[in-house]
Parts: C-alpha cells; sequence; structure tokens
C-alpha cells in the first residue's frame, strides 16, 4: 500500500528496526528471569544474567585456604582445590586484597616466615611452610577465573520433587488446579444459558437485564469483598474452596455473559427459525444447535477466565486462604518468598516460573481463542 | 478430603446441577405446568414462552445480584456505619477520618498519577506496536511476544521486573539490569530504585504498561485492519506522507476504539493491587487505593473505612459505567 508513493526502503528499515526493539524491550524482562531460574545462587548474586550466557572473567571472594597438613621433606604442605572443578579457569590470583591479580597461574608466591603458595589454573593449590601452621590462620586467596556459561535444572528439582522443602510448590500448584478448573467451567454453563436467553427470547425489560450487566461489568471487585466475605462466614462457608469457587463465578459472569451475547447475536437467524418451525424446543435449540456453535466464544472465555483465576491474588487471599496455609495458592506462595525470601532470586526465580508455566502455554497454544474474544468484548 | 477429589466432585456437582436445573425446569414448563396440548394449548405454548427466558436467565441473575449487585449496596451502607463498635449508622463519619488519613491522601493522589500515565502509555505503545507491525512481514510474531506478558499474574510480572530493579552496593556487581545501565551509562551510586519517593510510582507503573501494552495493540491493530483502503489510497494519492496519513486519516477512524481500549485500561489501573501489593506493599509513598482498601480490610479491620475506601475507587469507575451503559443501549437500539 505504502509503496505506492514510490518512498518504501526509507521508512521500511525503521520500521524493522524499531519494532525489533519494541519486541527486545518487550521479552527482556521475562527472559531475564527465565535465564536466572536455572542458575545457582551463587551464580545470580555475583553476576548479572546477561552475562551468563557467555564466557565469563570474574573476581571470586577470598577463599581462605584449608586441609591437611602433610610433612614432606621438612617442609609443612596443604593441598587442596579452591574451588570445585566446574570448568572454571584461574587467569590470575593473588593473596592480598590490595593487588589480587599479582600472579599467573603455577607462580610461586612468597610470602613472610618463609611460607610459599601457588595455584593452578584449574583451582587446585599447593602451600608449603618451614614451621607447622598448626591452629594458626592461613592465608587467604583471590582468584580471577574464566568460566563457561553454566545451567543448572537443581532449582527446579528441588522446587518440585523435594519432599522435605518447604517452599515446595507442588502443593500450591495443585491447590491453584483445583481452585481454577471449577471456577472456570461452572460460571460457562451459567452464562451460556443466560446469554441465549439475551440474545434470543423476546421478553420485556430485556434490554434493561443487557444494560445491568454491562454496568456489572465494570464494578470494581473490592466493592464485593467486605459483605461477601460477611455472607460466606455467615451461612457457614466460611473461608475454603467453595468460596473461592463461588466469588469467580459471580465475578466471571458479566463478561461471561457479555461476550457469549454478543457472539450468539451473530449467528445466523435462519438456523434459529428453521429449528423453532421444526419443533424443537428451546432447550434443544440451545443444546443441539447454539452451544456447538458457539464454541469459540466458549473457549475464549475459558481462557480469559483461567488466566484471570490462575492469576489471581486478591480473591483467593479474602476468600481462601485461612490462618492453616494448608490452602494457599501460587500467586500467595511467591508473594511471601518476596517477603521471606527477597535476596534469594535462584528460588523466587523458579517459584515464579513454575506459576507461569502454565497460562504461557495455554496463551501460545489458544492465543487465536483469546484475541478473538478480546476483539469480541471490545470491538463493537 | 482431598481437594483435588472435592474439586472433580464440585465440577460433577455442579454442572451436574446446572444441566439438571436447565433440563428439568424446562420440562416441568412444558409438560406439568402449561402443557401444550388439550382446551389450553394455545395459551399455554405462548405463557411458557413468557417464562422460558427467566428459567434461563434466573441462575446468572441469582449469582450476578448475590455476588455483584448486592455488594455495592452492603459496602455503601457498611461504609455509613460503625463497624468497630455496636454497627450503628454514623454518617460520613468513617469518609471523614479517611480524609484525615496522610496515607489516603497519598493513595488518592498514586492513583491519580497512574490514571494519568498508565492508560496513556499503554495505549499509545499498543497503537505504536499495531501500527508499526501491520505491515511487516514477521508482524504477528512480533505481536504475540508483545501480547506475551498478558498471561503473566501481576505477581509473577512482579518478581520479573523486582529482578530489574534490583540494587547491589556500590563497587559489587550489579544483577540488576537498570542499576548495570544506569552504572554503564556513568552512574556512580547504585539506585534502589522502589525506595526512591514519588518516581517510585513510576517503576511501578511501568509494569502494569507492560502487560497492558499487549491487549491495547490486539485491539487496535484489528481497529486499523478495518478501516477502508480507499480512505488511504485518496490520502496518498493526495501526497500525504506517512506520518500525515497515520495522525490525519488512520487515527480520526479508529478514535472509537481507542476511548473503548484507554477507559478498559483506565479500569484495570484504578483496581491495580497485586503490583503495588508485591513490590512494595504500599511503603516509600507507594500506596494506591486498593491496596489502602486491603490493608484497613485485613490488617486493620476496619471493615467501615475499608469500605469508604471502596466506595471512592467506585465513585471514581461510576462515569465509565454509565458511559458504558449508555453506549450499550445505543447501540441496541
Amino acid at each position: 500500500m505504502d509503496n505506492i508513493a514510490g518512498k518504501k526502503s526509507s521508512l521500511t528499515w525503521a520500521v524493522h528496526i524499531s519494532v525489533a526493539v519494541l519486541v527486545v524491550l518487550w521479552l527482556l524482562p521475562t527472559v531475564g528471569l527465565f535465564v536466572s531460574s536455572f542458575r545457582t545462587g551463587d551464580q545470580i548474586a555475583t553476576s548479572g544474567w546477561w552475562k551468563s550466557l557467555t564466557t565469563q572473567q570474574r573476581q571470586n571472594p577470598a577463599i581462605r585456604l584449608s586441609g591437611d597438613e602433610v610433612e614432606q621433606d621438612g617442609l609443612f604442605v596443604i593441598e587442596g582445590q579452591l574451588f570445585d572443578a566446574s570448568g572454571a579457569e584461574v587467569q590470575r590470583w593473588g593473596t592480598s586484597s590490595r593487588d589480587t591479580e599479582a600472579y599467573a597461574p603455577g607462580e610461586i608466591a612468597e610470602l613472610s616466615k618463609g611460607r610459599t603458595v601457588t595455584v593452578d589454573a584449574a583451582g587446585a593449590f599447593r602451600f608449603t611452610s618451614e614451621a607447622s601452621q598448626e591452629g594458626k590462620r592461613l592465608p587467604r586467596v583471590f582468584t580471577t577465573a574464566v568460566s563457561p556459561p553454566e545451567f543448572t535444572t537443581d532449582n527446579y528439582n528441588s522446587m518440585l520433587f523435594d519432599e522435605d522443602n518447604s517452599e515446595s510448590m507442588a502443593r500450591a500448584f495443585f491447590n491453584t488446579l483445583t481452585v481454577t478448573i471449577p471456577a472456570t467451567i461452572i460460571p460457562i454453563l451459567i452464562a451460556a444459558f443466560a446469554a441465549y436467553a439475551l440474545a434470543w427470547m423476546e421478553f420485556p425489560a430485556r434490554a434493561l437485564l443487557i444494560a445491568f450487566v454491562v454496568a456489572l461489568l465494570v464494578v470494581p471487585l473490592q466493592l464485593a469483598l467486605i459483605p461477601l466475605l460477611k455472607l460466606h462466614l455467615a451461612i457457614g462457608i466460611g473461608k475454603g474452596y467453595l468460596g473461592v469457587w463461588l466469588a469467580h463465578t459471580g465475578f466471571g459472569l458479566p463478561l461471561a455473559i457479555y461476550l457469549l451475547r454478543n457472539y450468539m447475536v451473530g449467528l445466523p437467524h435462519d438456523i434459529i427459525e428453521n429449528a423453532r418451525v421444526d419443533g424443537a424446543t428451546e432447550f434443544q435449540i440451545f443444546t443441539k444447535i447454539i452451544l456447538p456453535l458457539s464454541f469459540p466464544a466458549l473457549a475464549s472465555f475459558a481462557i480469559f477466565q483461567f488466566l484471570w483465576t490462575w492469576n489471581d491474588l486478591l480473591v483467593a487471599k479474602v476468600f481462601l486462604i485461612d490462618a492453616t496455609g494448608q490452602t494457599t495458592v501460587m500467586t500467595n506462595q511467591i508473594v511471601e518468598l518476596l517477603g521471606t525470601r527477597g535476596g534469594n532470586w535462584e528460588i523466587l526465580a523458579t517459584a515464579a516460573f513454575v506459576s507461569i508455566a502454565v497460562p504461557l502455554a495455554v496463551f501460545f497454544a489458544m492465543q487465536k481463542y483469546l484475541v478473538r474474544g478480546l476483539l469480541a468484548g471490545s470491538v463493537k | 478430603m482431598h481437594p483435588a477429589i472435592l474439586g472433580i466432585v464440585t465440577i460433577a456437582v455442579g454442572v451436574g446441577a446446572c444441566l439438571s436445573y436447565f433440563y428439568f425446569s424446562n420440562q416441568l414448563l412444558d409438560k406439568v405446568i402449561f402443557p401444550a396440548k388439550g382446551p389450553n394449548a394455545g395459551r399455554n405454548i405462548n405463557r411458557a414462552n413468557m417464562v422460558r427466558p427467566w428459567l434461563f436467565l434466573f441462575p446468572a441473575l441469582f449469582a450476578l445480584s448475590l455476588y455483584l449487585a448486592y455488594p455495592v449496596i452492603e459496602t455503601l451502607r457498611l461504609s455509613l456505619t460503625d463497624t468497630r463498635g455496636d454497627g450503628s449508622f454514623i454518617g460520613l463519619q468513617n469518609y471523614v477520618s479517611m480524609s484525615e488519613d496522610p496515607k489516603f491522601w497519598e493513595a488518592m493522589r498514586n492513583n491519580f498519577l497512574w490514571l494519568l500515565v498508565v492508560p496513556a502509555a499503554s495505549t499509545g505503545f499498543g497503537l505504536l506496536v499495531a501500527q508499526l507491525t501491520d505491515r511487516i512481514s514477521w508482524g504477528g510474531i512480533a505481536k504475540s511476544l508483545i501480547f506475551m506478558p498478558m498471561a503473566i499474574s501481576f505477581v509473577g510480572a512482579s518478581v520479573i521486573w523486582k529482578l530489574i530493579y534490583d540494587a547491589r552496593p556500590e563497587g559489587a556487581e550489579q544483577i540488576g539490569i537498570l542499576n548495570a545501565v544506569y552504572i554503564w551509562f556513568g552512574g556512580v551510586e547504585p539506585q534502589t530504585w522502589l525506595t526512591v519517593p514519588f518516581w517510585n510510582n513510576f517503576f511501578l507503573m511501568i509494569v502494569l504498561v507492560w502487560i497492558q501494552t499487549g491487549f491495547a495493540m490486539v485491539i487496535l491493530s484489528a481497529a486499523l485492519r478495518g478501516i477502508p483502503e480507499e480512505t488511504v489510497e485518496a490520502a496518498i494519492v493526495d501526497g500525504a506522507g506517512p506520518f500525515k496519513i497515520f495522525f490525519k486519516i488512520k487515527v480520526p477512524q479508529i478514535m472509537g476504539t481507542i476511548v473503548v481500549v484507554w477507559t478498559t485500561i483506565t479500569i484495570a489501573t484504578l483496581k491495580v493491587f497485586d503490583i503495588v501489593f508485591a513490590m512494595t506493599n504500599g511503603q516509600w509513598e507507594t500506596q494506591v487505593l486498593a491496596n489502602y482498601m486491603y490493608d484497613k480490610m485485613l490488617r486493620g479491620l476496619d471493615w467501615g473505612m475499608a469500605s469508604a475506601a471502596a466506595m471512592v475507587i467506585m465513585l471514581l469507575v461510576t462515569p465509565i459505567l454509565v458511559w458504558n451503559v449508555y453506549n450499550a443501549r445505543k447501540e441496541m437500539r
């Protein structure tokens, strides 16, 4: 279209580049956390995640030598390994914090009182002394090493499969599923019947009811919290799964009815009229014709409701999570980790990704329906 | 009982109850109350058809009334009563004590900032991306990736962005990318971005903009596609440049959709809770109304004040509510 005017190329490049920049900006945060979830806590704390993708030179914190003393040829010798053989290669090392890169691997450092120390490229050290060092503090060694990219799935293993792990997300995962699935299915069913009545049945007050639904569409959740919590406590539901299912059903209904009605109104009039003429009851028309035809709209609402209930924190906190903490959901678990283990990025990143994984999978698998639903809900 | 089993039972019971309610109530209506036979067959069919919509609507209307309509009135009532005492009517006392709370005004100011920035930024970025990706070959993938944060929970997004804002002591290697960039550009002291009053609000807003842009983009992109080609062609023939076409031809034609997107994001912004709760919990002057209300409700246990705060949110939503209803009614005519 734009090339009619004949000035295409100059702008096309600008467009490609700006889109690329925007995509990278939007993707970067998630990628950062994703990469971090595959690194050990040490790695995350000592270098930025963006550096983990390439071979890195890094300064290790000082390591104090330690090991068993052996007497050899009149010298007292301690040998050992500074760090686990993880592919890291020592480039420079030193024995003083003032000059941490004084020596190359293999060089021997002469210390005071006839002591020497040497470190090789693989991180093995050899310390010698003329007098026994029993009970004395051994010198510290500073190293600068390069290490290849290194990733681990340990975080996921301990988070998902370690029975003893107090941060275990497994229970929260199943709790979240338990909340989500009934809270997705039940409103669809109720809303589908109501939407059919609002779309295809003639009765007084229909327009008024549609306006009612549209109005409730924007009523903030915050208003419903206190009265409903009072109600649940009064009728004995208390805090629990039943309460949270009911709450999610109630809160999801306006959007469900609105979306499904908009879709059903667009279905061809003839089909329904023909079925009526052929003597089908309204119930039959609904179950045999409308429901199957409305599948795209049902799917898009199901995705919305699933994402919303899965990602919800507020409703779960008010209607579900009690003092015992047995019924915690993943979002709440993460918030608690943020409070208590705010610095442990390996735990946080992994927990966040466990909870993000399911909605992301649903999102990419069903994106078509999600977009369709959004359009039906907003553009009219 | 194990919650998973309870869940399955609930699905079965819930779905079964719904289906059997609809089935049997229809049967009852057609076969027992108004049978379509006998001397009054015609009248009965008409009467059955008058009742039937209400059978279909009843569960939904019941749930909507109980879970959304009744709470609006009940919250209004609670906001006017002394919930910590004997529950007597105290007029506007809750509102008065709320207006004396500096935290409330902080929340109001911040909510106002959020309303100013987030819908505008999300819609703006969304429109930009929608327009840019419209004509390029890999636009679909680009859109899909920018849309992705929609699926991420606010809490997950908070963790993601907290890593970005992370600060290490001066001299240490920065693991938060924002500080790393800041140092790289010559900053000396790493900033703890979330504790800088006033500006930290914007760092929280970025999270919501990041999430909402995809939504705006999807809808605006569909609207842009719906613009009649002739209008654009005519503009090109008349010698309009790409910028002129965009601002003078395209934007005016999708103005209606832009307003819808803007208001939808405005409502989401008014209700923002999780992001603030997870990232700062209202400390360092980042309080917002929804979190203020939650604070009063579950920590302060002052339901009267919490209801008053909720009513303030409702009040702010009301213009959009009225406008939506007005438009919906106009469309139906």
